[in-house]
């Protein structure tokens, strides 16, 4: 496996397990309030669903000239990543509130129980929410999977890195029988965020034209200066709203730990 | 009609976010490259600086946001408090 078939894969699969911790939180809501049987049709409905959009729009991808989507793949990388970035930065700042899968599980099975409509049959209710989540939280991933996979020419790589997510995930859920609060989101958004960015700045560069110094070992430059300067930016921007940012981003990258803060 | 709005505005929400100044400085950014590379000047350095400029800008945007709301959130409850 080639450096950046391993950058494919690893960003894949930590986008991956993010939305589906966060997938996870509103199935397990509805799961347990209403009826498991409508959540999990919900749930298997709108993996078909993404299933059906990349094997249409994979091969759509992959057959255009190799210039038009590198520039194209990697222009929207580029603002996808940069999202992704600027959103885990803004809550390592404290500036926006963190992701709380607890917060969100006991919101969720409040509305649940509120909703009416409980039925003996398919609950319309459970379907559609495990349904709209699900398939909400697997576009993100979707679109990771068949932007990185169609420039790499390695759209089933991406999908099994995706699929390996989802199983882990899965089965943690299975096990603790509760909401993955303790899974660090943050700290793998701003990776995700990092990667997306630098990979879409190194194929947006090649496909307007330009070649970098180095070919493929420019990346070995690339990812570091993207991932300090949003280091440095958590930081500051931490510093002046008084809050602690090397909680999340700044400390677990200094010291390899990770306070397992949710995204 | 409706729908068509509606999943255009969900397309345009899902790839360009709430900050559509960077999607159109990435845009730019990679015009300038293929310009520059057109011209055969070398053009890789443009992308990487542009990429922690526009970072950098969307933050201090976001930042200067959540202040502004704060102040005014502020404010409305030192009115409150006063009547």
């Amino acid at each position: 496996m080639s450096g950046a078939e391993a950058g494919l894969a690893a960003s894949v699969f930590l986008a991956c397990t993010v939305e589906a911790v966060e997938a996870l939180t509103i199935v397990l809501a509805v799961g347990a309030t209403r009826s498991w049987s409508s959540a999990m049709s919900g749930v298997g409905a709108a993996a078909l669903a993404l299933a059906a959009i990349v094997a249409a729009l994979g091969p759509a991808l992959t057959s255009l000239p190799i210039d038009v989507l590198r520039v194209l793949v990697g222009g929207l990388l580029m603002i996808f990543g940069l999202q992704w970035l600027r959103k885990a930065i803004l809550r390592a700042a404290g500036v926006k509130a963190k992701h709380d899968e607890l917060q969100i599980f006991d919101e969720e099975a409040k509305a649940a129980r509120a909703a009416r409509g409980r039925r003996a049959g398919l609950d319309g209710y459970a379907f559609t929410v495990a349904f709209k989540g699900v398939l909400l939280e697997g576009l993100e991933v979707a679109f990771i999977v068949l932007t990185f996979g169609a420039n790499q020419h390695h759209v089933a790589l991406a999908a099994a890195a995706a699929g390996l997510a989802v199983l882990l995930v899965v089965a943690a859920g299975a096990a603790a029988r509760a909401p993955l609060a303790r899974v660090p989101e943050n700290t793998m958004k701003f990776a995700v965020g990092v990667m997306l960015t630098s990979f879409g700045t190194f194929w947006g560069t090649e496909g307007a034209g330009a070649g970098w110094p180095g070919g493929d070992a420019a990346l070995l430059a690339i990812i570091p200066v993207v991932l300090v300067a949003a280091i440095a930016m958590a930081w500051m921007l931490g510093q002046s709203m008084g809050a602690e940012p090397t909680e999340d981003v700044a400390l677990s990258a200094a010291v390899g730990s990770d306070p397992g803060m949710s995204g | 009609m409706m729908r068509l709005a509606a999943f255009c505005e969900g397309v345009w929400e899902f790839v360009v976010g709430d900050d559509w100044r960077t999607a159109v400085g990435v845009v730019f950014a990679l015009a300038l490259t293929a310009l520059l590379a057109d011209a055969a000047i070398a053009a890789w350095w443009v992308m990487p600086p542009a990429v922690v400029g526009l970072l950098a800008l969307s933050i201090r945007r976001a930042a200067r946001d959540n202040s502004r709301r704060g102040a005014s959130r502020r404010n409305a409850e030192s009115a409150a408090g006063r009547f």
